[in-house]
């Protein structure tokens, strides 16, 4: 199999033919690191939940896709969830990110399967279900992923509405404060004190400097107790 | 075969031929594996939940504690990410200072890994070994960043300490002594013959497979997918300099994608990170290494800044991908994080199956998974939980490694 690599403009301008109509939003975005500026290209489209199939059969069409994650936005009405996958790897320089954006209504959290396509989806297709409440229709491996077996249903943790996580399951160990019945913790003498009075002890005296010294030893003794 | 029953054994969630915790559940017929299922998520710590309700400045330091090997590939990524949203422009030194402690995270990473790999086989004088000259890469990234791990050494919009020439000799000595290892090492991990036993066609991962499920880094560049973000994507420094993805034909003469060729390519981007840092450091530009300085002006910036990016990095074990939704508040509207681990997980279903018990720990372990295995194995014989120990089941693999040698 010989793989043409084309470029960023080439991969957008056969996604919006060959692909779904409901492809919109199309953008190119180039970024550049190091001295001699090496761009990097990355196209971030939107499709509906009906066409993601099709958008996704449109990239496979072009060169098979290397899924890097799905990820998922809660913005309010909807949840996005952007499919991340690069084309072209392999091939030095040549390698351009594809985002698929789809938004779902919260009315109707359901979305297609892209398994039968990308086997190795069903992992971030399971992590999308337990995170963000979404239904994969047709996953063949319903389960749940990272959270444990007994986390309360219908929390969802990356969701920002009344399913995300409720104020009562934080812990807020920072405000547990520290016990009242232990000693206070032991403050170091700042150095440039101890210097002075062994300075003064040398020197014979100014009438000021014993203060000083009186006044750091009592933290020291705390801390012996 | 056929005719002998089919036990469940669950491995985990704690063994520590692994680094982290995870659940395995193997149907066994005999001795051969029939089918594999895993559970992770025994330590799930919810970073991303926390990183959503913290500023980036706070959450590059929180990468920094996603993962104990790999430091800066996180907070690289992150770092990467946000500054494409705000459109900081990077000190072209930063980058190279970015690329070089990633480079000495990846020999470090590799040679931790290749310790762990002969202590699964039995051939514990090696793990030593490996282990001991591993530390002369900690060694120097300490020097440079001032911690063996959690460097915190990247900042959006650069990085927080500089190398000064005066460090330089200390990088090379560093250099000199992996250069005179290589031999050594090469000789030691793939000329052996109990290596080449047990290694060699266990653990297989056809090129299909390994692109199917979506696997990246030495597990699947050992499988022929030649992927490697420095390459295909450059990021840091890496545009700069000839960095080519290392498949197992550089040594062996067909690639067969199995336990072996994992070996393969992870010894030998030790020796190309060595040569790549050495590039670095010879066309490494001037100060300054920080976009801005005050904490307050980039906390501004990046509470200015609108939209949404991807932050992609090799780390040593693959892809790591950080994709930043910023809305103009302080903290980001989301924020995804997904390690190597994460993509290279669902190869385990296929590489496990078929392959024997005493096969187990040396092929888990050779996608190098950053998380983890067994303290004891129940196996369920005759209806009656025999409880298995960590040191029973390293002992099985020790008993396979004398028996073909024998």
């Amino acid at each position: 199999m010989t793989r043409q690599a084309l470029s960023a403009e080439q991969i957008a301008e056969t996604l919006q033919k060959t692909g779904p109509k409901s492809i919109k939003d199309v953008k190119i975005k180039t970024w550049t690191e190091g001295q001699k500026k090496t761009p990097v290209a990355s196209i971030w489209l939107r499709t509906t939940g009906e066409s993601l199939i099709a958008t996704i059969r449109a990239v496979i069409d072009i060169d098979y896709p290397h899924l890097s994650v799905i990820s998922g936005v809660d913005t309010g009405d909807v949840v996005e969830l952007l499919y991340h996958m690069q084309v072209f790897h392999g091939m030095p320089g040549a390698e351009v990110n594809i985002t698929i954006s789809v938004p779902v209504p919260k009315k109707n959290l359901v979305i297609p399967t892209i398994s039968h396509l990308i086997p190795g989806a069903v992992y971030t297709e399971r992590e999308k279900q337990e995170m963000l409440g979404v239904t994969v229709a047709g996953i063949p491996d319903p389960r749940g992923l990272f959270l444990p077996a007994d986390f309360p249903k219908g929390v969802f943790p990356w969701r920002k509405d009344e399913t995300g996580i409720p104020e009562g399951m934080v812990k807020s160990l920072y405000a547990s404060g520290r016990p009242e019945d232990r000693p206070l913790p032991f403050v170091k003498p700042k150095e440039k004190m101890v210097k002075k009075s062994e300075v003064c002890a040398v020197d014979a005296v100014a009438p000021s400097e014993p203060d000083t010294a009186d006044a750091s030893q009592p933290e020291v003794t705390t801390h012996v107790e | 075969m056929s005719n002998k029953p089919v036990y469940t054994i669950p491995i985990g969630p704690i063994h520590p031929a692994l680094k982290e915790p995870i659940l395995f559940t193997f149907d066994i017929q005999g001795e051969v594996i029939n089918a594999v299922d895993f559970a992770p998520g025994k330590v799930h710590r919810g970073v991303e939940w926390m990183g959503m309700r913290r500023n980036p400045v706070q959450i590059v330091h929180l990468c920094d504690r996603i993962c104990g090997i790999c430091g800066v590939s996180h907070t690289l990524a992150f770092a990467r990410a946000v500054e494409q949203i705000a459109e900081i422009e990077v000190p072209e030194r930063a980058h190279y200072v970015r690329s070089i402690i990633a480079e000495f995270e990846r020999i470090q990473s590799h040679l931790l890994w290749a310790g762990v790999a002969a202590h699964e086989l039995g051939f514990d004088t090696l793990f030593h070994l490996a282990w001991r000259v591993r530390e002369e890469a900690m060694d120097v990234i300490e020097y440079l960043t001032g911690n063996r791990i959690n460097y915190g050494i990247v900042q959006v919009g650069g990085v927080r300490r500089d190398f000064t020439e005066d460090q330089f000799p200390r990088i090379r000595k560093a250099l000199e002594t992996y250069e005179g290892l290589v031999n050594k090492l090469v000789t030691l991990f793939l000329e052996d013959t109990t290596i080449k036993l047990r290694c060699m066609n266990t653990g297989v991962l056809t090129e299909k497979d390994a692109l199917e499920l979506c696997t990246v880094g030495p597990t699947a560049r050992a499988s022929g997918l030649k992927m490697d973000v420095r390459a295909d994507a450059p990021y840091a420094a890496y545009g700069d300099i000839d960095v080519k993805a290392i498949l197992p034909d550089v040594y062996a003469d067909c690639i067969k994608g199995d336990v072996y060729d994992r070996i393969v390519v992870r010894l030998f981007e030790v020796v190309d990170s060595v040569r790549i840092i050495r590039d670095l450091m010879d066309q490494m530009p001037a100060w300054p290494v920080l976009w801005e300085t005050r904490y307050a002006k980039i906390l501004s910036t990046c509470k200015k800044a609108e939209g949404e990016a991807i932050g992609r990095v090799e780390a040593p074990r693959g892809e790591c991908f950080h994709y930043v939704r910023m809305n103009g508040s302080e903290a980001p509207q989301q924020w995804k994080v997904k390690a190597s681990t994460y993509s290279n997980q669902m190869s385990w279903l296929k590489i496990l199956q078929g392959e024997q018990i005493a096969d187990i720990p040396i092929i888990v372990a050779s996608i190098d998974p950053c998380m983890s295995c067994t303290d004891r194995v129940t196996v369920i014989r005759d209806g009656s939980p025999d409880v298995m120990t960590k040191d029973t089941l390293h002992r099985l693999s020790v008993e396979k490694t004398r028996r073909l040698q024998a």
